[in-house]
């Protein structure tokens, strides 16, 4: 159900985005999706990719600070209202979100939404209550 | 000899002080009468205040002395301040110097002797024997930290790795293959050490590592506790500067209750920055040191702007000398923000207690509008970097707080990656007071 999300911090500079895709690419890493949460210091990047341990082991050489979170990788239908309904359920049972991103690709028709819960489990719980679609983490890395 | 209570020179070391202060005076009027033989810089100085060395009767009569500044070295560049023939120096060193011209300091064959059994003294109360595998990562070259602490090892009889400075992965190395039991570095390359380590997934307890002696810079208890804990050795601090000898003017024993003060080569007064009044024992202000025996380099009341406080009563381990606090800092490098007195020291307590947080940091200190702004730059690490923007925030709010509430002024903590503070030959650069300019 739950998904690897490796995040990263960065120093607000010129460049340090650069350098992080860099050394994933390098790596042969893909990055399937991303998110930048910044202040005016600093900024905390996450990514989905689709080898978190050797993106986890190549970014810690290099000297960054990173740390591995669970997410979940949610599909929400294609069309107007499609998101504003799943927020609607997750309201109605207490379940609060963290933060949220919308994944690159497609899942079909259907668009995905990263989610990050600060209560996983209580959350995967509801969705599926609810039928609406967790995406396997193996299955989303590999959209 | 056991470690844990070995003297080196128990005759000197646990001299009455009645006795001990008969031999300064006997040694400082001799010294006095040598200044004012063979150095020019003292034969001025003692002409414009009257003084005739034949004046000094007691001790005290020793506040009445002009004292000697940095900026005197400076202006008897390179060998003014020299009170023998050069062909009486055998080693010549030299302080880091900064700003501008550096200080050059030099030995003769009997000063290297004393300094030799000086610094053989406090790595003995330290818990070096003739059993240990010395591994020291100073620096080899002017700087006289790492002479000072190799001869004094081989004095002890034991066994010296001379492997310097820098290349960390080498050092590790080393310490796993030639089971270096004591480390001599900077506090600060200690936890850099430690880190690298900890990286490698290598389990400091399967080192040999028994104690540390670090010094060269100023670093509070909470340092202490966090680099004994993490490299599974007991640390002492130890103290000295080029301009009197380099280590081994002071050093702390197993007690850990101060710094000895090695009284019968020099006299320590302690005085108001300020002022420059001389302060009632227990009081806490800048150490200025008298050299009594050294032949080459002696120095008249010299300002160590090193901020501390010294405590008289006889320590537990029996040893007489005056005990030396940590230094707080010096009394150049303390920051007046807002009117504030603020020693790095002082916020490398809080970080301390912050938990994760370790003690790479620096000080901006800016002026805009005319007001005062203090920036503490915090390495961030693994353990107190959140995937969450409200917990990262929440970090840095606390960590103001706690600074605010340590310092009395306010400051803003600005989190940067990890090894981005520069270092400078294992010394942190702690300071960058921008208002200056």
């Amino acid at each position: 159900m739950k998904v690897e999300q490796i995040s990263i911090f960065i120093e607000n500079k010129s460049g340090r985005l650069a350098e992080v895709s860099g050394v994933l690419g390098d790596a042969g890493v893909n990055i399937r999706a991303l998110s930048l949460a910044d202040t005016s210091d600093f900024g905390i990047l996450r990514l989905i990719v689709n080898d978190t341990d050797l993106a986890f082991k190549v970014l810690r050489e290099q000297n960054f600070t990173v740390s591995k979170t669970e997410v979940i990788g949610v599909e929400v239908p294609d069309s107007p209202g499609g998101l504003s309904s799943l927020l609607q359920t997750l309201d109605k049972n207490n379940i609060n979100v963290e933060y949220m991103y919308a994944f690159v690709e497609r899942s079909g028709d259907n668009a995905v939404i990263i989610f990050r819960f600060d209560d996983v489990d209580a959350a995967i719980e509801v969705l599926k209550n609810n039928n609406i679609k967790i995406i396997e983490g193996k299955k989303l890395t590999s959209i | 000899m056991d470690p844990q209570t070995a003297i080196w020179n128990a005759a000197a070391e646990c001299m009455p002080r009645e006795q001990l202060l008969q031999l300064q005076l006997q040694r400082l009027q001799q010294t006095l009468q040598r200044v004012a033989e063979n150095v020019s810089c003292y034969q001025g100085k003692f002409k414009e205040t009257g003084f005739q060395p034949g004046d000094l009767k007691e001790l005290p009569d020793l506040a009445s002395l002009p004292f000697t500044t940095k900026e005197d070295l400076r202006l008897n560049y390179p060998y003014g301040m020299f009170a023998v023939p050069m062909r009486d120096v055998v080693r010549i060193h030299s302080s880091s110097g900064t700003t501008g011209k550096p200080t050059v300091v030099g030995y003769t064959k009997q000063d290297l002797t004393n300094w030799t059994e000086l610094v053989a003294r406090f790595m003995t109360a330290a818990g070096v024997t003739n059993e240990d595998i010395v591994h020291i990562a100073f620096g080899y070259g002017l700087f006289t930290g790492a002479f000072g602490l190799h001869y004094g090892s081989e004095a002890i009889g034991a066994s010296v790795i001379p492997i310097s400075g820098g290349n960390t992965d080498k050092q590790l190395m080393i310490m796993q293959d030639y089971r270096s039991s004591a480390l001599v570095c900077t506090p600060s390359y200690a936890l850099t050490i430690a880190d690298r380590f900890e990286k490698q997934g290598i389990d400091p307890e399967s080192l040999a590592l028994r104690v540390g002696l670090f010094g060269a810079e100023p670093w509070s208890e909470q340092m202490r506790t966090e680099i004994e804990k993490r490299l599974g050795l007991i640390a002492t601090d130890n103290y000295g500067l080029s301009e009197i000898m380099g280590p081994g003017v002071a050093g702390e024993c197993l007690c850990k209750s101060g710094m000895h003060l090695a009284e019968d080569h020099f006299i320590a007064e302690i005085i108001d920055p300020d002022s420059c009044e001389v302060l009632p024992q227990g009081s806490v202000g800048e150490l200025v040191l008298t050299s009594l025996t050294k032949q080459a380099f002696p120095m008249i009341r010299y300002r160590t702007r090193d901020i501390t406080r010294l405590h008289y009563e006889t320590c537990d381990c029996g040893r007489t000398f005056a005990r030396m606090e940590k230094t707080r800092g010096r009394s150049d490098d303390m920051l007046i923000i807002k009117g504030v007195n603020v020693f790095p020291t002082q916020i490398e307590e809080v970080l301390f207690q912050i938990e994760g947080c370790e003690p790479h940091y620096q000080l901006v200190v800016e002026r805009e509008n005319n007001q005062d702004k203090l920036e503490v730059l915090v390495e961030v690490n693994e353990k107190i970097f959140f995937d969450e923007m409200k917990q990262q925030r929440a970090f840095v709010v606390n960590a103001e707080k706690k600074l605010q509430s340590a310092l009395g002024l306010s400051a803003k903590v600005k989190l940067v990656e990890p090894s981005s503070i520069t270092r400078h030959e294992g010394k942190a650069c702690r300071v960058f007071d921008n208002r200056k300019n």
